[in-house]
């Protein structure tokens, strides 16, 4: 690719790139372009074979002058993956699997006609869906984030600038000033997306304020939440545009050098971020007096190695210097004294990726959508118990009634609404009736969860709250730090005390003290991992009390999912004497006669597990 | 003139140093608040131990905050922040706090050798820590008995971490470390290793500054019982600096006395057959030390700078980290090395004792004298260990107590006049760092010009700083001297030495910082436990124990080692001249090369 | 066990190659994981006196990173994702499958070498829930009754 040296330059190649794009995609001069899911969810269902496959049979075809082939970023929708996508009609086949590539060659590619069976069909009118804009997933959905995602080639640096990538980036550097930079952020009252929302701007302008010889910038990519996958599929999908966001950062308080810290998990991530980067340095879109302009800013990827205490800005500053990945006090905060003990602000990849689009259409029209002290859109891992499972993007503001049912499509096989979980180990259940609350930072506090990176898991009937909660705490005991004496012996013993009740050993003192406790560990511990562990507990024991007292009282799970608080019991009336179970049981604990007497569990000798229900022909076995 | 700040602390305005932070604010006007990661001035601020937590409220709520670590220019009055340290948040959290660290605590606090010393206890007694108030699973943990100094008991350790900076600022060595993460983190040198498997150079600086029994002296106080009950003839040797802290394990303030003449006295009733002082067995080291400094300058029999091998602490770090340097150590034996080797030829002899039945007690400062006294290159006669058993001032403190003899009831009495019975002032001053530097000095310069310096003081190489360098006259000419105390203040001067570039003729070096009055056996100094101290007393103990040394010198009417009068009997009656074969036999050591640090 | 000479040399020029870096621990730690695919104590020696990094601290980080293992994982390295996703859609008791066919818990290596299990956080595939990944490949929508199936492949590609 040529030099990009000089803002003219710059709008050289955006204006010769974007028409190349606009191109591809408007089918100019009868091209077709194949668009394919590169998404980590997409490839292990195979999407690398399927660009593969295309490529040969393409070729085979005698194809090539007229049809592109490449992968692209996540589209979202991974429950119905792998995607691809026929451009100019905009055709969107879904669960492609390999033997399906011959037919969209030959009749779509070739024949023009649409594959029909390979189409999106709406679960409630049944009917097929061509267009990926008319599928209800994607209807409410606004994408600043993912903008880009799922329709250029991350891997090319001339798809990002044909697809307005680095225009913000050139009106920073040639139009407006640090300052200006740092007020129209604040102006748009982005907050950060890692989890406590702080506003942007005005992390920015601490860091700024201070003088030094040196700054940096990192961005948190270290997303540990389980449940959340929206950083790993930004930096698939689009590298260039969190990479411009960071160098905007760097340029509004004085940054010349950025640490991007991924999680060695996402190994797509980290290929496809240090290829951007290599592209933007050779071309001289990193490096020194980058356009011309006298801005020098450098990138180096620093790859997590598996502490979810990391995602913490302070830990995560010591994981960098190759220390244990332990918080600091603070303050000092790391605005002030940061990485290397310079002032560093440390940007999650979503914050980031919405920073080049504030700039491109102004602050003013950014904080039109949104509600009052949330703006902007926010990406949510949809998970759990629900149709349809992905990625989404959409305003603040949107109520979770929107996201479950309209594009989340509902819950599975007919079952019940019990809850949603915001804001992964950190955050909290959100009920029934929190389903019409307009969703933003502060609400979701004010309802006792929290808005964390954007993982919202679905329960249903068949959960267990307080089994949750022990999931919760068993994912915080061992990623506790050690560090601090609340965090590391106090979760140990909120997850004993959550165990006993599982296990029906619980009294209802237990619960006082584990509550006392939990209050404890919230308000003493040193970082944010500590003080929100106890989250789930308080937030479950709010919220589903009964179930709690269910535990310790009656000794009964009511979701029948605590296995020691669980009998399997045979309906006399319904078995049919098969015997099927009593050979399945691998405790012999079944007894009945074959064709005379129904069969029977003794309760004494069962292990629970559950093999004699699973393979019940006649649903004759309960558990209760 | 310190930046000054309003803060209100419990519904009172204060001034105070801006700089600080909330727990050193409000020590400065009267409230202690109860800590245990906390180590003075941030010399060790993980605050992770969440004991000293107080709520500080403002017009946003109120919110715990470690006070360890908070600056008190975050919460000035004029902004409305209060600090509330007895309000029922603060209270609750920091019981909580402590109740949670017990419950993953040994439960063997009776026959703990921090029984009464622990800070674990103190604050538990003090935030009103209910017992058992949580049981869960503990930590696994292990025992290490195995080093000859230390003894490391992780069922006791509460993770403060004060052990890791310590000995990373004392030794620069980092041998201590956090391992694993969550509950199962431990404090350990790698993978649980006992300290013998490891670089360690056993200086006890870690096990002073230790809150609970997690660490401590290998204790060999049992081993006087059975030697007494052996029938062994029983000669104890005190080093120098025991004498300057072992009042303060029996109430004393620091620096307040001299224990010298209480300490014989109840040695005298503890039994043993000889009291001696290793003052001269430094006078001896002395003699030996600076002849062979002044053959290195005017011999050249080995390079210069000579470097001193007093410190058994420094002679480990040496073996494991610059044993190229091993041709500029000194080979004299350390002080109480050289005593014990008399004893058991020379006073033996004069006394028709056989070497096997004298049992040599030192009473040390020290750690590492614990293993090196058992380095088979401290045997001047073969198979019998010129030092069998080395006690801490600590166990000292704890033999005297265990015979029941009550300190302030002992009078004062002189060590016994037995052959090796007098020193001089040069002796006294081994005790605290460039003491054996200025005690060199003085007899080199008589050595060299044959008389004495004037004054007789090199008060130039005194002080606590962790290097001092001088340029001295001895009369032949001028000489640069150095002086380091702590391996991480050494080592800049080791590697010139090693490179070749360095100036100095002569370098002394201890392992603790601020030498033997500082060592790793000497009493404990918790400011938590010592309420008479003053709130800066751990910035100013080590001189108010050196301050004791350096008076008994200056009273002492001999003052330099070559006049002591044991001292030159001895060459004449037994070793000859300094430097002789005899005393090369007797009183010289070697040192170890290819000394494993990571041995399986 | 002594480091073998190159091995020795290997990771010397790994500290090495990232000497100008700032605080580059992670980096060469991360570099000997791939590589060796554990860290051993006599690596850490070396990197101690490469980077003059205490051999403790070195060993806290260690101990402290899930990437970093201290013995030899397995060759096919079984990893249970039990992120919320896949927890809710219990994972648990895929994991329990391969605990009970292989004999051995999470962390743990069968003693033939070939297998490794591990409890993985999220691994992001929340679609796909729950997912196992075998050596890095992701495998979606897991069922109790398929782990039987999915050892029977690695081990067939042993044989083969």
């Amino acid at each position: 690719m040529e030099r990009i040296s000089t803002a003219a330059a710059l709008d050289e190649s955006i204006a010769k790139y974007s028409k190349a794009f606009e191109d591809k995609l408007s089918g100019k001069g009868g091209k077709r372009a194949v668009l394919i899911c590169g998404g980590t969810g997409c490839i292990a269902n195979g999407s690398d074979d399927l660009v593969k496959e295309f490529e040969r049979l393409i070729k085979e075809n005698g194809l090539n002058a007229r049809v592109t082939c490449n992968h692209v970023g996540c589209f979202g929708f991974c429950s119905q993956g792998p995607f691809v996508k026929i451009f100019p009609e905009d055709t969107l086949y879904r669960k492609v699997t390999l033997k399906d590539v011959k037919r969209i060659v030959e009749e779509d590619l070739i024949g023009g006609n649409i594959v029909e069976d390979l189409l999106y069909v709406d679960p409630v009118t049944h009917e097929k869906v061509a267009r990926q804009d008319d599928i209800n997933f994607y209807k409410k959905q606004k994408r600043i984030s993912l903008h880009g995602c799922s329709l250029i080639n991350p891997d090319f640096l001339e798809e990002a600038l044909g697809y307005d990538g680095f225009k913000a980036l050139k009106k920073v550097l040639t139009e407006m000033k640090p300052e200006d930079v740092i007020a129209e952020v604040t102006k748009s009252g982005l907050r950060g997306r890692g989890g406590a929302g702080f506003p942007t701007g005005k992390k920015w302008s601490f860091a700024a304020a201070v003088k030094s010889d040196k700054k940096y910038i990192v961005c948190n990519g270290d997303e540990g939440d389980p449940g959340a996958f929206m950083d790993r599929s930004i930096l698939e999908g689009n590298p260039f545009e969190v990479i411009e966001g960071m160098m905007i950062a760097g340029y509004a308080y004085g940054a010349d050098e950025g640490y991007f810290y991924v999680r060695a998990e996402y190994p797509i991530a980290v290929e496809r971020l240090k290829r951007a980067i290599a592209d933007m340095k050779e071309v001289g879109l990193l490096g020194k007096n980058i356009l011309g302009t006298g801005f020098n800013f450098d990138v180096h990827i620093r790859e997590g190695a598996g502490a979810f205490v990391c995602g913490e800005e302070t830990a995560l500053l010591n994981s960098i210097e190759g220390k244990r990945g332990m918080p600091r006090p603070r303050p000092p905060f790391p605005a002030i004294k940061g990485l290397w003990g310079k002032p560093t602000c440390v940007n999650n990849v979503e914050t980031l990726a919405q920073v080049p689009y504030i700039i491109r259409v102004g602050a003013e029209e950014y904080a039109k959508v949104g509600t009052q002290g949330s703006k902007g859109t926010k990406v949510f891992a949809l998970g759990g118990k629900i149709n349809n499972v992905g990625l989404v993007e959409v305003p603040m503001g949107t109520t979770l009634r929107t996201l479950i049912y309209d594009i989340g499509g509902g819950i599975p096989n007919g079952k019940k609404f019990k809850a949603i979980q915001t804001g992964g180990p950190s955050g909290g259940c959100l009920t029934e009736e929190d389903l019409d609350t307009p969703i933003d930072y502060d609400t979701l506090v004010a309802r006792g969860s929290m808005m964390g990176s954007g993982g919202a898991i679905v329960m249903d009937e068949d959960n267990c709250m307080v089994d949750v909660a022990l999931f919760y705490m068993d994912f915080i005991c061992s990623e506790s730090c050690g560090k601090c004496t609340p965090c590391r012996i106090g979760t140990k013993r909120l997850h004993e005390m959550l165990q006993t009740i599982v296990n029906g050993t619980a009294t209802e003192k237990t619960l006082e003290d584990m509550k006392a406790l939990a209050s404890v560990t919230q308000k003493g511990s040193l970082c944010a991992l500590g003080q929100t562990a106890a989250n789930p507990i308080l937030s479950t024991m709010g919220k589903f009390p009964e179930e709690y007292e269910a535990h310790v009282k009656e000794k009964r799970c009511p979701a029948h999912v605590c296995k020691k608080l669980t009998r399997y019991h045979i309906v006399p009336e319904l078995c049919k004497k098969c015997s099927l179970c009593a050979r399945n049981c691998p405790v012999q604990c079944i007894s009945g006669v074959p064709g005379k007497e129904p069969y029977h569990i003794d309760q004494s000798k069962c292990i629970k597990c559950g093999a004699c229900m699973a393979g019940c022909r006649f649903h004759a076995i309960v558990k209760e | 003139m310190a930046e000054k700040i309003n803060v209100k602390i419990e519904g009172r305005i204060y001034e105070v140093d801006a700089s600080l932070t909330v727990l050193e604010a409000c020590r400065s006007v009267g409230y202690r608040i109860p800590t245990l990661c906390y180590w003075n001035h941030g010399h060790n601020s993980l605050a992770s131990c969440r004991v000293c937590l107080v709520e500080i409220k403002s017009s946003r709520g109120s919110r715990l905050y470690a006070s360890c670590v908070y600056p008190v220019k975050e919460v000035p009055a004029e902004k409305g922040f209060e600090i509330l340290i007895s309000s029922p948040m603060a209270v609750e959290a920091r019981k909580t706090s402590v109740e949670l660290l017990l419950s993953n605590h040994s439960k063997e606090c009776q026959t703990c050798v921090k029984n009464g010393q622990c800070e674990l206890l103190h604050v538990a007694s003090i935030t009103g820590a209910e017992d058992r108030k949580y049981i869960g699973q503990m930590t696994p943990t292990s025992k290490d008995e195995l080093a000859p100094g230390i003894v490391r008991d992780s069922s006791k350790c509460i993770l403060c971490g004060r052990c890791i900076e310590r000995c990373k600022e004392a030794t620069g060595i980092g041998i201590l470390g956090f391992e694993n993460r969550g509950f199962k983190t431990v404090v350990s040198p790698i993978a649980g290793r006992s300290f013998a498997k490891v670089p360690c150079i056993q200086c006890g600086q870690c096990i002073e500054v230790c809150p609970t029994g997690a660490l401590s002296e290998k204790r060999e106080i049992n081993k006087i019982d059975e030697a007494k009950k052996a029938g062994k003839f029983l000669v104890v040797q005190t080093a120098p600096a025991v004498r300057a802290a072992i009042s303060e394990e029996f109430g004393k303030k620091i620096g307040e006395e001299n224990g010298e003449g209480k300490m014989v006295a109840a040695l005298h009733r503890l039994g043993f057959d000889r009291v001696f002082d290793v003052n001269f067995g430094a006078d001896l080291t002395i003699a030996e030390e600076s002849q062979e400094l002044i053959n290195r300058i005017v011999k050249k029999t080995a390079p210069l700078p000579q470097i001193t091998s007093c410190s058994p602490g420094w002679v480990n770090y040496m073996e494991f980290f610059y044993e190229d340097l091993i041709p500029h150590v000194s080979t004299c034996k350390s002080p109480h090395e050289m005593q014990g080797a008399i004893t058991k030829t020379y006073f033996a002899e004069k006394h028709g004792l056989k070497p096997e039945n004298i049992y040599v007690v030192s009473i040390m400062p020290c750690t590492a004298k614990k293993g090196e006294k058992e380095r088979p290159e401290n045997q001047a006669i073969k198979g019998i260990p010129d030092v069998d058993c080395v006690l801490t001032t600590r166990e000292l403190a704890l033999l005297i107590k265990r015979s029941g003899i009550l300190w302030d009831s002992l009078p004062e009495e002189k060590f016994d006049d037995d052959l090796l019975g007098e020193y001089t002032g040069a002796g006294a001053i081994f005790g605290a760092s460039g003491g054996v530097m200025e005690a060199a000095l003085r007899t080199a310069y008589h050595t060299l010009t044959g008389k004495e310096h004037e004054p007789v003081d090199f008060r130039e190489v005194r002080g606590q700083a962790g290097v001092k360098t001088a340029e001295v006259d001895l009369g032949v000419g001028k000489f640069k001297v150095a002086v380091a105390s702590g391996m991480k203040n050494a080592k800049p001067l080791l590697d010139e030495v090693r490179a070749g570039t360095s100036p100095y003729a002569f370098i002394e070096i201890m392992g603790c910082p601020g030498g033997c009055i500082n060592g790793g056996g000497q009493p404990f100094v918790k400011p938590s436990l010592l309420d008479r101290e003053s709130p800066d007393i751990l910035d100013t103990y080590r001189e108010k124990r050196a301050a004791i040394l350096y008076s008994i010198d200056e009273r002492k009417a001999i003052r330099q080692s070559h006049n002591n009068p044991d001292v030159i009997r001895l060459y004449d009656d037994y070793l000859g001249s300094y430097g002789s074969e005899k005393a090369e036999e007797i009183l010289h050591t070697s040192y170890r090369l290819n000394r494993e640090r990571y041995p399986k | 066990m002594a480091l073998r000479s190159e091995a020795k040399k290997d990771i010397v020029a790994i500290c090495q190659e990232h000497a100008n870096e700032p605080s580059p621990l992670m980096i060469i730690l991360e570099e000997i994981q791939r590589k060796y695919g554990y860290i051993p104590l006599e690596a850490q020696e070396v990197v101690s006196e490469e980077t003059g990094i205490p051999v403790a601290e070195i060993y806290g980080v260690v101990t402290f990173y899930n990437f970093f293992s201290l013995t030899p994982k397995g060759k096919y390295v079984v990893g249970v994702c039990l992120g919320t996703a896949c927890y809710v859609k219990n994972s648990q008791a895929v994991l329990d499958e391969f605990e009970k066919q292989l004999g051995i818990k999470p962390g743990e290596t069968s003693d033939d070498g070939l297998f490794t299990i591990e409890a993985l956080r999220c691994i992001g595939a929340c679609a796909l829930a729950p997912a196992v990944s075998i050596n890095g490949k992701v495998y979606p929508m897991v069922q109790p009754g398929q782990v039987g199936e999915l050892i029977k492949e690695c081990r067939a590609k042993e044989e083969a």
